[in-house]
């Protein structure tokens, strides 16, 4: 005889318990953690680099970069002065709590004020595995397409902001923004977004004010 | 160069990650309830969930082998994604390019449903 045992249970509570933990052992420290993501060439690391320098001497930056393969990323981080751990998943599409938990111990994070996790270029799953991290950002770039938000929905759901990359290639791409950002602005109201280049430096402060008001803010709090 | 760290050394889509959590959350409940064997098991997923019916399909029969849930037939349920516009009311299903409201353009908009993603129900034999 067969019996019907109701259970509703997300499919990934065990992943997103330990991202908890994860974000414990960061608020133990007092590192703001961030996760980024974003599909392959959008410029993730361009992004971080940019970041660290623009932020050095003011903030005390780690990277956890997850990739398919090769350290190419971490090694960029560290050559603009992050402290840098490299994951390679060995095929995995995108990074989860436990591979973050086993990174976390290869950082000092009593020496560190933020903590970017740079997770694996794509743009399909990476949102559905929580880190433990206290924002994500998603990484958009003008020639990828203004119908991504369209396509996939799903990562442009949770972010806490957008940066849209690249806009020194606006004259060269087809990209209509507005329509570009009405799809953001369905999904999720009100999110914080910024237009930068990280090849020409253009809009950088902007992101570089916001993000260390959200690291200064954290660490009041 | 970072430290490196290898943590899976195989190939595999997110599926796996996910077929593994649904049989260790089915094999759970099933022992609480001292059931001998899974026969099936009920999942929704939504339309905007990544998740691949036929790669958990295709996991599922690898990793559950062995366990009480081998040869249980997984059944999916699909759940359209449904939005609501705040400004007329006016609920729809998005297709294609139209995520604001097809009534009045507006995108002051509330996803009701297609994000879930969860494990419903087992159905389980010879309780103890």
């Amino acid at each position: 005889m067969t019996q019907r045992i109701p259970i509703v249970e997300k499919i990934l509570s065990a992943n997103d318990h330990l991202a908890l933990e994860n974000q414990a052992r960061f608020d133990g420290a007092g590192v703001f953690a961030l996760n980024f993501m974003a599909s392959p060439g959008a410029g993730k690391t361009s992004l971080i680099e940019q970041t660290v320098k623009g932020l050095q001497g003011r903030l005390r930056i780690g990277m956890i970069n997850g990739d398919i393969a090769t350290s190419l990323d971490a090694d960029r981080a560290q050559a603009a002065g992050a402290t840098a751990v490299q994951i390679n998943t060995g095929g995995d599409c995108h990074l989860d709590a436990v591979m973050v938990q086993s990174a976390i111990t290869q950082l000092n994070l009593t020496a560190l004020d933020l903590v970017i996790i740079e997770n694996v270029g794509n743009l399909v799953c990476p949102a559905e595995f929580k880190l433990g991290t206290h924002k994500s950002i998603l990484v958009a770039s003008i020639p990828e397409g203004d119908d991504k938000p369209y396509k996939y929905p799903g990562m442009y759901r949770g972010v806490d902001a957008v940066v849209i990359n690249k806009i020194d290639l606006m004259p060269y791409v087809p990209f209509r923004i507005d329509f570009f950002k009405k799809g953001i602005e369905v999904l999720n109201p009100g999110v914080t977004q910024f237009e930068l280049s990280c090849q020409t430096g253009e809009g950088l402060s902007g992101w570089l004010e916001w993000l260390e008001i959200q690291v200064r803010e954290y660490k009041k709090a | 160069m970072g430290a490196d760290l290898q943590v899976r050394p195989w190939f595999y889509m997110h599926e796996l990650a996910v077929t593994e959590s649904i049989l260790e959350i089915a094999i759970r409940h099933a022992q609480e309830q001292n059931a001998r064997r899974i026969t099936d098991l009920y999942l929704v997923l939504g339309q905007w969930s990544t998740v691949v019916d036929d790669s958990v399909q295709f996991y599922w029969d690898i990793i559950s082998d062995g366990t009480i849930a081998k040869s249980a037939t997984l059944h999916f349920r699909r759940v359209k994604a449904e939005l609501a516009c705040q400004d007329c009311g006016e609920e729809y299903h998005p297709v294609n390019e139209t995520l604001a409201c097809p009534k009045c353009g507006g995108t002051n908009v509330k996803v009701k449903a297609g994000e879930e993603f969860f494990l419903e129900a087992i159905d389980v034999e010879e309780l103890t």
